[in-house]
């Protein structure tokens, strides 16, 4: 039996989300897409090296300072500010890992919290650069001229030509993603998750890997702000504060930190979510922490753990053979004994 | 092999570890032994560069290793197992095999290839020799203890090493685990002429392989030599085999 080619299915399945023609969809879309991608960066540190950081929004706020000021001030072309945003969020990425990467567990954790925080301060206060308070309002869109002259694409609104740039751009991010989890490199990561003091017995400078993870993740965390602070058309410090931090956070144990695609099922739901319950109730934060509270004790897996072990039973009795994607199993043939 | 000069470690004012001497010659199998709290364990971190000495030197392969991180020790061929079992315990039982031989043979810095297919043979083999060559696709945390100290065994084994520091190797085994381990190791130790330097509190399992003995008591060694010549050492069956005078 041959397996579904799910993630085929669900970015073809996206991409029509512009034939909908409403506005409010693609809004949407847009949202989760790109916000799916901030979180599948930071899982690179929570669910692959086991680094929990409560300041991943520095670098999604870095990311966007640094697109939305070139685009906006120096007239820049979209991809090299999308690219600089990435790679200065990935500069500061290294710069304070650097420090945060010699402290261990909660230590480890306050400091990307506390580097976070200077960030935004900075953000808050620099007028002439940052705009301060009020921010970096009118971020352009990126020309997209040649989507405009497309046939079908023709007729669709600037918002979607701009969600579907995004999406091929994430798609790409998460291509990149899976292959860097699925490298050695990658498998050292989940080695110094596991043990970090047999990872160094093994020959593994574990300061060193999560040093570099924490850099990639950085850098894609940058791209994801980027694409946001143009979304959003303006930048403020809010991307750089703490409660910024916890959403990825939240979207990742929601969708299921221990699977490759949990954060972005996380992050689609958790604005889907957002979107409801808002339109019910006030008490929007009240309904989410029920929601996370119910999760950690009946779903410890999140939703995609939960998915998948279900999958994974229902194919066992059925007995159509497979297994589930957490056990794998590779075939092992026994040398010529 | 490992030379260690008058090593000495203190703890707020307390001695763990004080002023020892110690060599091991290639392809020796050796024990260090000693009532709880004689400084085993001290004693073994800083060999495996886990502690830095407050004073003393050690030499692997007359090399100066004093203070050098474990991640270079592993790459300079000394490999360890640890008292408590030390596995991935989310990774199956091949990929904690595997994962070892990438990172010792520094492939881990590629994070554009694909990791699933690296040292596939070499990786079965190693089980196969092991005895877990029909729990490779398992999760590691799942099997039971011995298994799992097998596994460990495979890991440090991946590390190619010339140099292998067991601490209690078979803590926590029933008697028939016990004597398989110990069949296992000293198969392997020859097969691959390996070094062998355990702790462990098992009289029976020290004397029958060990081809030499140092017996730590309250951070000082007080015997050292071939095992006929401790049993009969008057020090040790004082302090340690609790006769009396």
């Amino acid at each position: 039996m041959r397996r579904m080619p799910w993630t085929l299915v669900v970015f073809a399945a996206l991409l029509v989300v512009p034939l909908i023609g409403s506005r409010f969809y693609t809004f949407v879309a847009t949202d989760i897409v790109i916000v799916s991608l901030f979180a599948m960066s930071l899982n690179l540190l929570l669910g692959y090296t086991g680094l929990v950081s409560f300041g991943h929004a520095a670098y999604f706020g870095i990311g966007a300072y640094a697109c939305a000021l070139l685009m906006k001030s120096a007239n820049a072309p979209f991809l090299p500010s999308l690219l600089a945003g990435g790679l200065m969020a990935a500069a500061f990425a290294l710069l304070f890992g650097f420090f945060c990467v010699r402290l261990t567990r909660i230590y480890f954790a306050m400091l990307t919290l506390a580097f976070a925080q200077i960030v935004w301060a900075i953000c808050f206060k620099w007028n002439d650069l940052t705009g301060g308070e009020q921010g970096l309002p009118n971020v352009p869109y990126p020309s997209m001229e040649l989507m405009g002259s497309a046939p079908i694409l023709g007729n669709f609104r600037v918002g979607d030509h701009y969600y579907l740039t995004s999406l091929v751009i994430v798609a790409l991010c998460f291509a990149a993603l899976r292959r860097i989890v699925d490298s050695p490199f990658g498998r050292v990561l989940t080695v110094i998750r596991d043990n970090p003091e047999r990872a160094q017995f093994i020959g593994v400078n574990v300061r060193a890997y999560q040093l570099a993870a924490f850099v990639v993740a950085g850098f894609f965390a940058g791209i994801s702000g980027s694409l946001f602070g143009i979304f959003n058309r303006g930048v403020f410090p809010d991307f750089a504060f703490w409660t910024k931090s916890a959403e990825p956070l939240i979207m990742t144990i929601l969708g299921g930190m221990g699977s490759f695609w949990g954060p972005a099922v996380g992050a689609a739901a958790f604005i889907v979510l957002n979107q409801q319950i808002t339109s019910y109730t006030e008490y929007w934060p009240l309904t989410m922490g029920t929601v996370l509270i119910v999760l950690l004790f009946v779903f410890p897996g999140g939703i995609a753990g939960t998915l998948s072990g279900i999958v994974a039973r229902a194919r066992a009795r059925s007995g159509r053979g497979g297994t589930s994607e957490p056990v794998r199993q590779p075939r092992l043939v026994k040398p010529n004994a | 092999m490992l030379e260690v000069h008058g090593i000495s470690k203190s703890f707020d004012g307390f001695t763990a570890v004080d002023r020892v001497d110690f060599s091991i010659a290639r392809g020796e199998i050796a024990a260090v032994i000693g009532p709880n709290g004689a400084g085993k364990s001290t004693f073994f971190n800083l060999i495996t560069g886990h502690l830095r000495p407050d004073v003393g030197r050690i030499l692997l392969k007359e090399r100066d290793i004093t203070g050098a991180p474990p991640h270079r020790l592993s790459l300079l061929g000394m490999g360890r197992s640890f008292q408590r079992t030390n596995i991935f315990p989310k990774l199956t039982v091949f990929e904690n095999v595997q994962a070892a031989f990438i990172t010792h043979r520094r492939r881990g810095a590629n994070f554009w290839g694909r990791s699933d297919r690296l040292y596939r043979a070499e990786t079965e083999a190693l089980l196969v020799s092991l005895g877990l060559a029909d729990k490779a696709g398992v999760l590691s945390g799942t099997l039971s203890h011995g298994n799992q100290k097998q596994v460990e065994l495979g890991i440090a084994l991946a590390c190619d090493p010339e140099i292998l520091l067991l601490d209690e190797p078979t803590a926590g085994m029933s008697a028939a685990e016990t004597r398989e381990t110990i069949r296992l190791l000293e198969r392997i130790a020859t097969e691959r002429s390996l070094t062998l330097l355990f702790t462990e509190h098992d009289m029976e399992v020290v004397f029958s392989i060990a081809q030499k003995i140092a017996v730590l008591h309250q951070g000082r060694l007080i015997a050292e030599g071939k095992p006929e010549a401790v049993q009969q050492n008057v020090d040790v069956r004082r302090v340690y085999l609790g006769e009396r005078h």
